[in-house]
């Protein structure tokens, strides 16, 4: 499964060294995916590695990963910005112990309990290398004392998504959302997927190829959008030849936050492999 | 890498497919590799000559080497041999990395 | 030793008895058809014989003679073993045994090889057991492979005459009309059953479901057959067809799927009225659905299906997005259950399905058709039939006759399956001449065969990733390292015929 990562249509893919490895196989699996990420050729994928907590076993994961090569580690259970700190200086001293370019590995921090939602704004601005935070809401949901409502809405999670959006847009990186562990129910991840896009969420992780489209189906632009978002580039294009000061489009001025939009939607459209003519 | 002492037999690795289960041990003179793979016909050499240049760069002079191996790629077979050895030697944090790098393809 | 087109050399004996391959259209084909002897029946007279034994004894099969089976029943046959035991118990020895194909089910058989009972062999296929027994060299004459098409082809001009055919059917009349429609385990089509028959001297109906004259559908007509027997049990219906076809969750045989409907779809042979044939695998199924979806979304019909059936296809015909199929082998209960309740879903012999030698196969009709591979070389050349060890483990089935019939060849396989790469220097066994294959489709991307500059033009805009075979080959080879080649003997065991009669490849042993 590791050599087929890069086939699939993801735009980054994560290794798992916590959850879902035996404590008893942690010493396997790290030399595993660090002999794997030295020889496979990942393509223009962003490689992603979730590591284990810092006491138990996650400095050995920062120095093979670092070493081997790894674009972004993420960290787990973050709690405070005091985590972040500490990943950040273990991640570091690997970057100048095997002659990396200090600050060429960014971070992810995963925020899955109630302490990390509330100390989310800090934790999104403790690490320049921060390029994300995200959600992890398994762990959330039993501390939480509930569970996941999915057909629901997700009310439950309504708070956490909330607060990590805030945090990330407050420090302009990215906000991610949590997995949805049934592979076989697209139609509701489809629903999830919607929702968190209409919250604003930059994406979501997947833990099965079969996932991908339907992901990447709900954030690809619709042709609509993309038509009227060539049409603001080129009012705006119309009116800077003219001398404008003023841009209107059918009748509607067109501000600051329309064109952002704008170039949002074809950024999206172009991520998606769509042919965009500008 | 220095030299490096086989303690007592360990094991890393599965029988599933793509991958290699290594099964080391203490050994008196030399390397003994018995290898059971499923495609034996067309890389059986090739996988024995992993094993043996991984046990070289740790270090490993005497080792009895038990493998069943299921078409695993080369980086799964010195992983796996890697983590055996560590293994045997009691050795299971703060690995030299720096050492593991240096001759990892 | 001779070299054909592809590149094989072939043993001088061997290409002076059959010829070597010389191109997929080299031959031009005429033969008068091979005669069956015929006795007659007279009024009063039955055809319902009481044993397999008397059976037997009735046809007057002597050593040397050859006889022949069906594989409809697939890995639920009984009847090949039934008949085998019965005439080795007889002490009938040195015979010809034509079967259609050979399962794992028939591993028996290795034993009447060893003991002198069957001293020559002909099939489309041999599977795991009995294959690998070949390849380590248990008979002295090498076994002829030849697709279900050549089959046909080497029946109906003679150089396979078969004295007596053994035919288990799924119901019979006492007067040997027979079909695979009705009865406790149902086969659908009896397509390659229907040439022995017709090409006989004389013909067995062995069956376990004795129904009253006449027995319709007729799928073998009495004016063939000499005798009937009736018998316990013919099969285990479950493995002669598999209940409900699954379709795969593998995301890497669904991205294969994916890419070869988009290859298709955009193809300029994807158009309202088409034909096509796809196989059974996971992958082809998923790619059958994909084609549909797109079907509905442009309103497009295909005229037809071909080749074996499975009923992800009668669904199809049943929804009016096929008009017609039809069909020389149903490969699950809900294509025998289509055949028999569908008028639009037609059977037919192997002869007219893929037989190069006659007025003209179903095959030469196809747009499209879509085959799998053990192995794909840098030439286009496919192996289906030897294992990447160099044993005999597949069949080769109606791959090159649909190969060569259709307008647009697909072959879809993954790069690599486990340690062993799909795309290589050299296939170990030519089944398919490259020249036959238009495009092979990979999880990563599709290779198109240079020979064909129209495909090319036609996907210059694609957004599907293109690679030349090569390129292919290359990235096989970076994953998995380069294979060392598999070590054969110097025997030959198995003559591998092209559908028109000459050697395309030979096997050679490989030592236990």
């Amino acid at each position: 499964m590791i050599r087929d990562a890069a086939i699939y249509g993801a735009d980054a893919v994560m290794f798992d060294l916590e959850d879902s490895v035996s404590l008893k196989e942690k010493d396997t699996s790290r030399f595993l995916l660090f002999n794997a990420i030295k020889t496979l050729d990942f393509g223009d994928l962003e490689t992603v590695v979730r590591i284990n907590s810092l006491d138990m076993g996650g400095i050995d994961d920062i120095n093979a990963m670092v070493r081997a090569g790894i674009k972004v580690i993420r960290l787990p259970k973050t709690e405070t910005a005091q985590d972040v700190v500490e990943a950040d200086e273990a991640i570091t001293a690997a970057e100048k112990q095997c002659g990396r370019e200090l600050g060429s590995t960014r971070m992810m921090a995963a925020i899955e309990g109630p302490t990390g939602v509330l100390n989310a704004p800090a934790i999104a601005l403790a690490s320049k290398r921060l390029i994300g935070i995200a959600l992890g809401a398994e762990d959330y949901v039993t501390s939480m004392k509930t569970r996941r409502f999915p057909e629901k809405n997700g009310e439950e999670l309504f708070f956490a998504r909330s607060m990590i959006l805030h945090a990330a847009r407050s420090a302009g990186i990215a906000a991610l959302d949590t997995v949805f562990s049934d592979i076989n129910d697209m139609d509701t991840l489809r629903k999830e997927a919607e929702l968190i896009k209409q919250l604003g969420f930059d994406g979501k992780s997947v833990i099965n190829p079969r996932q991908i489209p339907v992901v990447n189906a709900v954030f690809t632009p619709t042709q609509k959008e993309i038509d009227n978002a060539l049409a603001v580039k080129a009012a705006i294009a119309e009116a800077e030849s003219k001398g404008s000061g003023v841009i209107a489009l059918n009748g509607k001025m067109i501000d600051k936050p329309i064109v952002d939009r704008a170039e949002r939607v074809l950024m999206l459209a172009k991520a998606a492999g769509l042919a965009v003519e500008e | 890498m220095g030299k490096v002492v086989i303690k007592h037999q360990a094991t890393a690795g599965t029988a599933e497919s793509s991958d290699i289960q290594i099964v080391i041990d203490g050994n008196d003179n030399g390397v003994d590799i018995n290898l059971v793979s499923s495609v034996e016909n067309q890389f059986g050499k090739q996988i024995r000559k992993v094993i043996r240049e991984t046990l070289d760069h740790l270090g490993v002079e005497n080792a009895k080497i038990v493998a069943v191996d299921k078409g695993a790629l080369d980086c799964t077979i010195v992983a796996r041999v890697t983590a055996a050895v560590m293994r045997s030697a009691d050795q299971n944090k703060d690995y030299d990395w720096e050492a593991l790098d240096t001759w990892n393809a | 030793m001779k070299t054909n087109k592809v590149g094989r050399q072939i043993p001088d004996e061997i290409a002076e008895k059959y010829g070597v391959f010389e191109g997929q259209f080299a031959r031009k084909l005429t033969y008068t058809k091979d005669a069956a002897k015929v006795t007659n029946v007279l009024p009063g007279e039955s055809k319902l014989v009481d044993t397999i034994h008397d059976a037997i004894l009735k046809t007057g099969l002597k050593d040397g003679m050859t006889i022949s089976f069906h594989h409809h029943f697939r890995e639920g046959d009984k009847v090949m073993n039934m008949v085998l035991a019965e005439i080795a118990a007889m002490g009938i020895k040195n015979l010809s045994l034509a079967s259609s194909s050979i399962a794992n089910v028939h591993e028996p058989l290795i034993d009447h090889i060893n003991n002198g009972v069957i001293t020559n062999v002909t099939s489309s296929g041999l599977r795991d057991k009995v294959g690998a027994a070949i390849s380590h060299g248990i008979m002295k004459n090498p076994v002829v492979i030849r697709s279900h098409g050549g089959r046909g082809r080497a029946i109906e001009e003679g150089s396979i005459h078969i004295d007596v055919a053994f035919l288990g059917a799924p119901s019979s009349d006492e007067y040997g009309n027979a079909n695979g429609s009705h009865g406790k385990a149902t086969c659908g089509s009896m397509g390659y059953a229907r040439v022995d028959a017709e090409f006989a001297d004389k013909v067995v109906i062995i069956t376990d479901n004795l129904v009253p004259y006449p027995n319709t559908p007729i799928s073998i007509p009495q004016n063939h057959v000499d005798y009937v027997v009736v018998v316990d049990s013919i099969g285990d219906p479950d493995g002669i067809a598999k209940g409900a076809t699954r379709f795969t969750t593998n995301p890497k045989e669904l991205l294969i799927a994916q890419n070869g409907a988009q290859a298709i779809i955009e193809s300029p042979y994807f158009k309202d009225g088409y034909s096509f044939q796809t196989g059974t695998g996971g992958s082809t199924l998923a790619l059958a659905q994909y084609l549909a979806d797109e079907m509905r979304k442009r309103q497009y019909k295909a005229s037809f299906a071909l080749g074996g059936i499975t009923s992800p296809m009668c669904t199809m015909l049943e929804e009016g997005l096929i008009e017609k199929i039809i069909d020389t082998q149903s490969f699950d209960k809900g294509a025998a259950k289509s055949m028999k309740d569908n008028a639009n879903h037609y059977e037919i012999s192997a002869s007219f399905y893929a037989n190069p030698g006659n007025k003209g196969a179903a095959v030469n009709m196809l747009d499209v058709v879509v085959l799998s591979a053990l192995e794909v070389d840098t030439d286009f050349n496919v192996n289906v039939m030897t294992g990447s060890d160099g044993l005999i483990r597949g069949a080769s089935g109606g791959h090159c006759d649909a190969g060569a019939g259709a307008k647009l060849t697909l072959i879809m396989t993954p790069l690599i399956r486990g340690r062993i790469p799909t795309i290589v220097d050299h296939v170990n066994t030519v089944i398919t001449p490259g020249e036959s294959i238009d495009i092979v489709v990979t999880e990563i991307g599709i290779a198109i065969n240079p020979k064909r500059q129209d495909l090319i033009d036609a996907f210059k805009n694609s957004t599907l990733p293109q690679y030349t075979i090569q390129e292919l080959r290359d990235k096989a080879y970076a994953v998995v390292g380069e294979p060392e080649p598999i070590q054969y003997n110097d025997k030959v065991v198995a003559v591998i015929e092209y559908r028109d009669g000459s050697v395309i490849d030979v096997v050679y042993g490989v030592d236990q």
